[in-house]
């Protein structure tokens, strides 16, 4: 298969052949948008409809007018005592920390769970530079110490059952082999509690950034991520700066629809506004506060009027869920931290439509992503601008002819309709009878290639009717039945 | 006598499944339409345009518009077709006004087969019989983008001798996805496998659906699979008597 192709990389075969796999997946997801379903049901949220809306509005207007609320939220945060730092991209983030950690005498970092920080991988980075960072979500710490990365934006170890995770603690934590969660969850607990008493660093992500209040905004449902937060004596937040929202009075829109959204919860267990570090009078909260505003990338996608709602996305994860496809091939085939539809969606727009030009050809285009989409991104439309857009690229690098040729072919012969007609009777006449009638398992093998071969790998096949509809058509005019 | 309808049965159903569109045109006679079948029709379009070929798509999309630029209703028997015409023509053609135009025009005349029988015509009962239990499949752009959904089985529920037993994954994509079924045919099959799953669980002899697409995609994996369960359009339902 050659680079340029924009259809299934060979390695999905693997996840589609693992029963277990597909079983944990199919379960975990179904639960997820059984739970959403729940939540956003007519009789308890009837204005579930008017918040998507409304939540698109506001995340348009802010996005629309970054520049102004970007400066608004900077000045907020100084005056709350706190530091806006911009960072162009991962390995200034990296440095921005390591420079820090060396001024502050700081040996360990604990962090809650980022999608922002997975994106830069900034815990290889700093691991590189011998400053460990402890990852304090169950997940996420699982995930770390089997040395994997997030299957979900949301429930990064999904695909784990609890079997998994006991031979994960037995392999990298020496204890005994543990299936039951809850103990399985006391052992983290164990560890972490340590790691957040010697921390001298808490690395959080955001969910929202408030530009009227300055505020950072947390959910979560564990609780590590207020202890990542409050317990070390320096709080750094790093957050993509799409996570802007213009004004605290609109957070309850996207609290109501996040945790419903994500998991079916009306609220998460926790919900953290974090403006500036510790003021005198206060017994407890950080020393410092910063907040890391991350590019690496977005203000190209902000530059795209079109396409600058995939930056909409408030990372809820109900589009992995709802994907057929998602559900299928799991989170570790995409390309990138992001999978499921709004992986397809960044992905090719952080990276370039020529990296990976299969990935917006991912996707049946349901719309299911679309449907469940609490800001209403509208998915399907994006993947075929991309898709056009991977094949106008392939043009250009004299790629893909094969394709580009029969499109032209075809084209032309849609264009003439007795040709059209023509070539219709011709293809049937190609086709033996099959067993069942009209349905053929197998054609001859010099018919056996491309995309019938791709068909017949899965499926029958029609027979082409001997007689088209026009056919029958006019024999009916004619009277004749 | 009814409003005058013109045909566009779609190359899938001109080509593959001619019994549909025969089937479709007993129905609507049966209820009083003026059928017409202009010739010259091909496809929609979509191919290309899934596929990412926009200028070949609106190649082909242009044909199409002039084709049925002077008819009173187009009527279609596929959610997927009918909203490529009303829907994503508008993006083919967002540079060229004058075509834009066009296309909406022709757009607002294109109406789903079922939806012209609930929506244009106000019929449920058209008078068809048949001994069966059946399933409805959703499929994703007639659910999705055009909203039908209680339609089509409000049209089962006149049909005499008829049970409908939902499956519990009616809405769940059956995997065609155009040419996503053949670029990630496993992908594709993997998921038309789950969903012929729920439609076996229900014990149904036949999935019923108003895209031919799906139903190619369905009983292609039923056939595979051995399954003792047929597919049928709508249409054919309902011409059933």
């Amino acid at each position: 298969m050659s680079r340029t192709a924009t259809t299934e990389p060979p390695k999905f075969r693997q996840t589609l052949e693992d029963a277990n796999l597909q079983l944990a997946v199919y379960t975990a997801t179904g639960r997820l948008m059984e739970k959403r379903r729940e939540a956003v049901a007519a009789d308890v949220l009837p204005e579930y409809q008017e918040l998507r809306t409304q939540a698109h509005e506001i995340k348009k207007h802010t996005l629309d007018n970054l520049d102004y609320y970007l400066e608004l939220f900077e000045e907020r945060v100084k005056a709350h005592g706190g530091k806006v730092v911009y960072c162009k991209d991962g390995s200034e983030v990296a440095d921005f920390v390591l420079r820090l950690a060396k001024e502050r005498g700081a040996r360990l970092i604990v962090k809650s769970k980022s999608m922002t920080t997975e994106e830069i991988d900034l815990n290889e980075r700093l691991a590189h530079h011998q400053l460990e960072s402890v990852e304090t979500d169950l997940g996420e710490y699982i995930l770390q110490l089997a040395h994997q990365r997030p299957y979900h934006i949301v429930a990064p170890a999904l695909h784990l059952t609890r079997y998994d995770v006991a031979n994960i603690f037995t392999e990298k934590l020496g204890v005994e082999n543990e299936t039951v969660i809850e103990k399985q969850t006391m052992i983290a607990r164990g560890v972490l509690r340590q790691k957040f008493l010697q921390a001298d660093i808490g690395i959080s992500g955001a969910n929202f950034l408030v530009a009227d209040s300055g505020a950072v905004v947390i959910v979560e449902n564990e609780g590590n991520a207020r202890l990542t937060t409050s317990a070390p004596r320096i709080h750094i937040a790093v957050a993509g700066m799409e996570k802007m929202i213009a004004r605290a009075q609109d957070l309850p829109v996207f609290l109501k629809l996040l945790g419903r959204s994500a998991t079916g919860q009306p609220l998460t267990v926790y919900t953290s506004f974090l403006s500036g570090p510790r003021r005198e009078g206060e017994v407890d909260g950080p020393e410092e506060f910063y907040v890391v505003l991350l590019d690496n990338g977005r203000t190209r996608l902000l530059a795209d009027r079109e396409k600058r709602q995939s930056l909409y996305c408030i990372r809820c994860g109900a589009c992995l869920n709802h994907c057929p496809v998602y559900r299928k091939v799991g989170g570790h085939n995409y390309p990138w931290v992001y999978s499921g539809p709004i992986g397809a969606v960044i992905t090719p727009q952080y990276m370039g439509v020529g990296k990976d030009p299969w990935l917006p050809f991912a996707s049946s285009l349901c719309g299911a992503c679309y449907e469940v989409c609490p800001v209403k991104i509208n998915i399907p439309k994006l993947l075929l601008d991309l898709r056009s857009e991977v094949t106008k690229l392939k043009a250009k690098e004299r790629a893909g002819w094969a394709e580009r040729t029969a499109f032209r072919l075809w084209a032309w012969v849609m264009r003439h309709p007795r040709i059209y007609e023509l070539m219709g009777s011709m293809t049937a006449a190609f086709f033996p009878e099959g067993e069942t009638p009209g349905w053929l398992r197998s054609v001859p093998p010099f018919m056996n290639i491309g995309p019938l071969k791709k068909w017949l790998s899965q499926r029958d096949l029609p027979r082409p009717a001997s007689k088209s509809f026009r056919q029958h058509w006019r024999s009916r005019r004619k009277g004749v039945r | 006598m009814g409003p005058r309808v013109a045909l566009f049965v779609t190359c899938i159903v001109d080509q593959l499944f001619p019994r549909v569109g025969l089937a479709m045109a007993d129905v609507l006679e049966r209820i009083g339409c003026e059928v017409d079948f202009p010739e010259a029709q091909t496809c929609c379009g979509q191919p290309a345009f899934n596929s990412g070929y926009r200028a070949e798509a609106r190649d082909v999309a242009r044909h199409f518009l002039s084709v049925f630029e002077q008819a009173e209703y187009i009527v279609v028997p596929s959610g997927s077709c009918t909203s490529m015409i009303s829907h994503h023509y508008a993006e083919l053609f967002r540079k060229e006004p004058e075509w834009l135009d066009r296309a909406r025009a022709v757009g607002s005349r294109v109406v789903e087969f079922s939806t012209f029988l609930t929506e244009v015509m106000k019929v449920e009962d058209v008078g068809a019989r048949l001994d069966a239990v059946v399933t409805y499949h959703d499929s994703c752009h007639a659910l999705r983008e055009l909203s039908v959904k209680s339609g089509p089985r409000r049209l089962l529920g006149r049909v005499r001798g008829l049970t409908l037993k939902e499956m519990d994954r009616a809405e769940e994509c059956c995997g065609f996805g155009g040419t996503f079924s053949v670029k990630f045919a496993e992908t594709s099959g993997g998921m038309v496998r789950t969903k012929v799953d729920s439609i076996l669980r229900t014990g149904a002899e036949i999935v019923v659906s108003i895209d031919s697409s799906c139903l190619m995609q369905l009983q292609g994996a039923l056939a595979r699979a051995n399954a003792p369960v047929r597919t049928m359009h709508l249409a054919e339902v309902l011409a059933s008597r």
